[in-house]
């Protein structure tokens, strides 16, 4: 028996050994990686608020002599003269709002249009030519943008559009004061035209993504319902995809407010205040990008790194009313629990 | 195509689909997704304010065929139908607009729950905002009256204001069913409606079914042939994109004129 014992168990380990594959084994990763891992994506995301912080710093340091000469006032001043070194931001403030703003009027319902017929209504055929023409015009640089508008649109819109404008909109009184003077050609209302035109892909591309995105089953339910299309885009699939649609609209105006080359061709850099859409005016990226080279006094650069400064805050700005628009319709359509 | 027969051992007493007010008729209807022909000549009558099962294995064309009673496949450009889906008098398949109105009509509940993204309340009102212009107190009436119908207003009187998506899966397939109802269709499409569910909801559901067919006619797809054989009074056997038999269900389960439904039933395929 005593004898026999050690026998059967060892044929028993044999056994056992051949009949179940070898486990599991962690040959490539030891644990020092996993963590190592760890820390590598962390310091990465920790990054992005170094960035951040980094950038705010210069920014403020390098505009301190401004900030310490006009203080707010800078903000409410529309002066801008380098001999006299008087500096304000209204001018370039109010051009970059207004034309972001124009952008934003035309490109959101034409961008959202587009979105739609290429989600709900094109025929098949019409969907991969259409939506590929979408994201090549979002892939012209914008310096094309900026000689296009320049050169092919603004005659035109001097030519034509503009005195149109002026007679019909300019003898409206209060509204009308947008649309006086002589028609120039460039001025706000060009470079907010040339605007629209470039966030118009950006914002459809982001729109038929999210739009592809409801569920067909979410869809058919209200069309099963009696809706209509457009009752099905505009009840169930934007408050479906509000998140998503808010995102490529502020993408849109991301880009818009920030927007240089081919807002510098059209829009005038000229530094005087104007209600008048048809008047030249000036955008904080466009002064920045034609004065930096010709700023020689402390002051003036000074000045002109304050106005990056405020462009910054702009669009942190905009970012935050954003999220509390979002979360103003997330209150609206009730509780999640 | 009806096949007349009399039940043995019923309970209920056995009627001829045939001889009963058809609400919907479908004469030799044909359907295809692009090349491919998922409905071959299908022929039956559906009879009204009754429960009608479809059966079948999966892929054998029963959901498609619901989709031709709303017109559900127009959405889709390469799918098509041919021959006649007459509800009451009015060949839904010729129907070049007023689509809506139609489907206002058959109301459809999906295998899947899917509420809206808006409130409880706004779910049931999205519907008849549609169609009806109610002040408050009549629309507050018609979604405590859809709700109750589905089986749902206790459990969510106090929270209307809460997102539908809140709600349990079970729940969420109720408040689906209650939708429908609120803007009193004629018709009501099943296509699957437990398949996502728990046997309790699943159970709930079953039950509603049994109550909505004194006011609806119901068309209810499933896979399962017990949950058919529970709530329907006529079941339909499809195979292959046929109708293989179609007569009152307990005949039906208990005695199928056909080898295949036989087979299907008992188990030996399918």
């Amino acid at each position: 028996m005593s004898a026999v014992l050690p026998i059967s168990e060892s044929a028993n380990v044999e056994e056992l050994a051949s009949a179940t594959p070898p486990g599991p084994r962690r040959l490539r990763h030891a644990p020092w990686m996993e963590a190592a891992f760890e820390h590598l994506t962390r310091l990465f995301a920790l990054l992005v608020f170094s960035l951040l912080a980094a950038i705010l710093v210069s920014l403020v340091l390098g505009s301190r002599l401004s900030l310490e000469k006009y203080g707010l006032g800078f903000l409410a001043s529309a002066a801008w003269d380098p001999v006299q070194e008087d500096f304000g931001a209204l001018v370039p403030i109010y051009g970059t709002l207004a034309t972001s703003l124009i952008a934003m009027l035309i490109g959101i319902p034409v961008s959202f249009g587009i979105a739609l017929f290429l989600t709900e209504l094109a025929p098949a055929w019409l969907k991969r030519p259409l939506g590929t023409a979408i994201e090549l015009l979002a892939a012209i640089p914008s310096i094309i943008y900026g000689m296009w508008g320049l050169f092919v649109f603004t005659p035109i819109f001097q030519a034509h559009l503009q005195p149109a404008l002026v007679d019909s909109l300019g003898s409206i009184p209060g509204l009308g004061a947008l649309f006086e003077g002589p028609p120039l050609g460039i001025g706000m209302l060009t470079a907010g035209l040339i605007l629209s035109i470039m966030v118009i892909p950006f914002i459809t591309a982001v729109m038929r993504d999210v739009f592809e995105l409801v569920p067909p089953l979410l869809k058919e339910s209200a069309y099963g319902l009696g809706a209509t299309t457009w009752e099905v885009v505009w009840r169930v699939v934007l408050p479906y995809t509000k998140v998503g649609v808010i995102g490529g609209v502020m993408l849109g105006l991301g880009r818009a407010l920030g927007e240089t080359m081919a807002v510098t061709f059209v829009i005038g850099n000229a530094h005087q205040l104007a209600v008048s859409l048809m008047a030249p005016g000036n955008s904080i990226a466009s002064a920045l990008a034609n004065e930096f080279t010709e700023a020689v006094g402390d002051l003036y650069f000074s000045a002109l790194i304050e106005l990056g400064l405020i462009l910054f805050l702009i669009t942190t700005i905009v970012l935050a009313l954003s999220k509390l628009l979002l979360m103003q319709l997330a209150r609206r359509e009730g509780a999640r629990t | 195509m009806a096949i007349i027969r009399t039940a043995i051992r019923s309970a209920r007493p056995a009627e001829d689909p045939a001889g009963l007010p058809a609400k919907l008729r479908v004469r030799n209807l044909n359907f295809f997704y692009g090349g491919y022909q998922a409905l071959q000549d299908i022929t039956l009558d559906i009879p009204e304010n009754r429960v009608t099962a479809f059966i079948g294995p999966s892929g054998c064309g029963k959901s498609t065929l619901l989709r031709t009673f709303n017109r559900m496949y127009s959405l889709y450009p390469d799918q098509r139908a041919e021959g006649e889906v007459i509800l009451d008098d009015v060949n839904v398949l010729a129907m070049k607009r007023d689509l809506p109105l139609v489907r206002a009509k058959i109301g459809m509940v999906f295998q899947k729950p899917t509420p809206f993204p808006m409130s409880i309340y706004d779910n049931i009102a999205f519907g008849v905002r549609l169609f009806e212009k109610l002040g408050k107190r009549a629309m507050d009436e018609r979604v405590e009256w859809a709700l109750t119908r589905a089986a749902l207003w206790d459990e969510v009187r106090g929270k209307l204001g809460q997102s539908g998506d809140s709600l349990s899966g079970g729940q969420q397939q109720r408040l689906c069913i209650a939708r429908c109802i609120a803007i009193k269709p004629e018709v009501l499409l099943l296509d699957e409606p437990c398949s996502a569910l728990d046997p309790i909801s699943t159970a709930r559901i079953e039950e509603l079914i049994t109550e909505l067919k004194n006011d609806y006619t119901v068309i209810i797809v499933t896979h399962n042939m017990q949950q058919a054989a529970r709530v329907s009074d006529y079941t339909a056997y499809m195979y292959l994109g046929e109708l293989i038999e179609f007569g009152d269900t307990d005949s039906l389960f208990i005695k199928p004129q056909r080898k295949e439904t036989e087979d299907y039933i008992t188990g030996r395929f399918g």
